[in-house]
């Protein structure tokens, strides 16, 4: 094919044919649409650009880093490192040791509480619900009954090692009675059950096995405040049930409740500002949340 | 103009010819590079493989479908390393076949899941996630109660070893009863269990009760075992950068 002699136009469309021919009929050498090639091309300029400016070609171990020098990982600790500055200004107050006297500061609870909610609801409210209602097996944060203690340093303690988590730990055990007989723990439970009323029989023979082996820990008559992390058995406010059937079923096998350890996945500020939450989510029953 | 489509056209080997060039570029730049992912890509030193038990549990998330819902990877943006924590490294994953990275997110990532909560939340959590976050959408997974299966288990150690994983000799002979040891932590072989996969290793009755085996032991230990194979990620956080 040579010179422009052999070229066929198309009257129509004004394209060149292929010079194909089917019984008449031939097909048209309809040029690519001159926009298409230019976007084409301006792509493949971006792209060599691209390469000059970012990281790009691998070179064996390495790669081109780029005139820009970015580094994706970089960039994203720099903004990360710029998210904990900004919120330094405030956040660092709760470093202080007395935690409790920022509570009195309520400038500076107004300007925290929304972060504590936050931190609250994306590490704590899978167990303790939402506004702290807790569930069975999961205390309730929000009533100002405490397994431990309402004092926020102690909350911080809780939150920083947990309880039954490692090593650091608070450490509750409930033991399991089941070297008692089957009757004597049936007898135990329908005692326990009855002392949130108040009515229990302090002369019966069960109120004597419960001073003999349960008092250590819940205290005298089970009012619980002896900081072994045993729950107070007279009040309203239970972990895992207080009805005969439930108390059974604590009493045959035992309860070994995990608060899990957050040192190191938060900042100590951090822990301290939410120790200050769950202090106010008991102070307020939970309106905090809201 | 050169009309070199023109001509192209017209001569058929030359146009096979010319695909197989253009086709072989793009072939070439997503495959030339993985000829030296053994070098671009750092294992970490700490990098310890998945215990039988773990892996077992990795299968039934596998089976169950929970990739659909869940990733595995904290991408490199400010927003996620303030909630989820440090950046997912591609060296975390250098012993997972195949890996879980995934994007789809109905749920939360769970890279940096162990530790986060209990092996009794967990446990509730699968049997029933209304249980403890009353407005969640994800399924129940009742079924989990069932008995472990551990027939393929040395199997798959073996497989894994072909692969890289370091799974030595005694680890493949031992990964039935490892997995059983795993969840039972007055046995006499669970410290053969720490001896061999780290001090760091979780034995506990993962769902609660030490005597039978269960699926549900094997999903726990290895939700528990997530972004804590290795500190390579907390180290590249911590480093001092530019
Ligand atoms: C995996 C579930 C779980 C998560 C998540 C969790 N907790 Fe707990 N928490 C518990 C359990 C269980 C207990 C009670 C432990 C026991 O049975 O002795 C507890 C106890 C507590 C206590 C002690 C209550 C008292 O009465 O003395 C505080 C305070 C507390 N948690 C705060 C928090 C905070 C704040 C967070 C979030 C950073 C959090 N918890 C996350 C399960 C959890
Ligand atoms: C070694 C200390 C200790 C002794 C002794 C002890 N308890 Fe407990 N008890 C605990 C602890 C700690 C808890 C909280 C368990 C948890 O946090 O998981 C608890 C929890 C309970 C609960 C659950 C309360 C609720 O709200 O669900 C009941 C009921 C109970 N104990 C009854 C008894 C009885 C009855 C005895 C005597 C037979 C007894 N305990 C002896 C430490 C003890
Ligand atoms: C249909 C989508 C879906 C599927 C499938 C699914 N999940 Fe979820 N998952 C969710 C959602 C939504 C949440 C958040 C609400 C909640 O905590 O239940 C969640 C939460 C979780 C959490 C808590 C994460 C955190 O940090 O709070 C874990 C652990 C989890 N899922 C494990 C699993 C496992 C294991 C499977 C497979 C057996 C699975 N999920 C399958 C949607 C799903």
């Amino acid at each position: 094919m040579s010179g422009t002699d052999t070229r066929e136009v198309d009257p129509v469309t004004g394209h060149d044919t292929t010079g194909h021919n089917w019984n008449g009929i031939k097909e048209l050498n309809t040029p690519f649409p001159k926009l298409v090639i230019w976007i084409l091309a301006l792509a493949f300029l971006y792209s060599v650009v691209a390469w000059i400016l970012l990281p790009a070609w691998p070179t064996g171990r390495d790669y081109t880093r780029g005139l820009l020098g970015l580094d994706q990982g970089t960039e994203a600790v720099t903004g990360f490192r710029e998210i904990a500055a900004e919120r330094q200004g405030w956040l660092d107050r709760f470093e202080a040791p007395d935690i409790a006297a920022l509570q009195a500061d309520t400038g500076l609870m107004r300007q925290a509480m929304p972060a504590a909610r936050r931190l609250f609801d994306d590490n704590c409210a899978a167990c303790h619900g939402t506004s702290g209602q807790g569930g069975p097996g999961f205390p309730v944060l929000a009533d100002g009954y405490w397994l431990w203690s309402g004092d926020p340093a102690e909350i911080a303690l809780t939150i920083r090692h947990g309880i039954n988590a490692n090593e650091e730990s608070r450490i509750a055990e409930m033991p399991a009675f089941n070297w008692m007989s089957a009757a004597e723990r049936a007898e135990l439970a329908g005692y326990v059950a009855t002392l949130p009323k108040g009515d229990a029989d302090s002369d019966s023979p069960a109120a004597a096995i419960f001073s003999e082996n349960c008092a250590a820990c819940h205290g005298d008559g089970g009012t619980g405040g002896l900081g072994v992390g045993a729950p107070s058995l007279t009040d309203v406010s239970v972990l895992y049930g207080q009805d005969a059937a439930t108390v059974l079923q604590t009493l045959t096998h035992g309860r070994h409740g995990v608060m899990p350890a957050w040192a190191g996945r938060l900042s100590e500020a951090e822990i301290n500002l939410l120790a200050l939450y769950v202090a106010d989510l008991a102070e307020t029953k939970g309106e905090v949340a809201k | 103009m050169l009309r070199l489509h023109y001509n192209l056209e017209k001569l058929s080997m030359g146009l096979v010819g010319a695909i197989i060039v253009a086709a072989s570029i793009g072939g070439l730049v997503e495959i030339a590079p993985l000829f030296t992912i053994d070098e671009t890509v750092a294992v970490p030193d700490d990098l310890r493989p998945h215990t039988p038990l773990e892996l077992a549990g990795r299968e039934i998330y596998i089976r169950e479908g929970c990739y659909a819902c869940h990733s595995q990877m904290v991408r490199s943006l400010a927003d996620e390393i303030d909630r989820y924590g440090p950046y997912s490294l591609a060296g975390e994953s250098a012993y997972d076949h195949p890996m879980l990275w995934g994007s789809k997110r109905t749920g939360p990532d769970l890279a940096r899941l162990g530790g986060k909560y209990s092996d009794l939340w967990h446990v509730e959590h699968l049997v029933d996630p209304r249980s403890v976050v009353p407005a969640s959408i994800m399924p129940a997974y009742p079924w989990l109660a069932r008995p472990l299966d551990t027939g393929l288990l040395h199997d798959k150690l073996a497989t894994l070893a072909r692969l890289g994983v370091p799974y030595d000799e005694a680890m493949i002979a031992a990964a039935k009863t490892d997995a059983l040891a795993q969840s039972r932590p007055d046995s006499d072989g669970a410290e053969a269990v720490t001896v061999r996969y780290g001090g760091k290793v979780a034995v506990r009755a993962f769902d609660g009760d030490p005597e039978t085996l269960t699926e549900m032991d094997a999903v726990v230990a290895y939700l528990q075992s997530l972004g804590t194979l290795t500190e390579a990620p907390y180290r590249v956080l911590a480093e001092d950068r530019p």
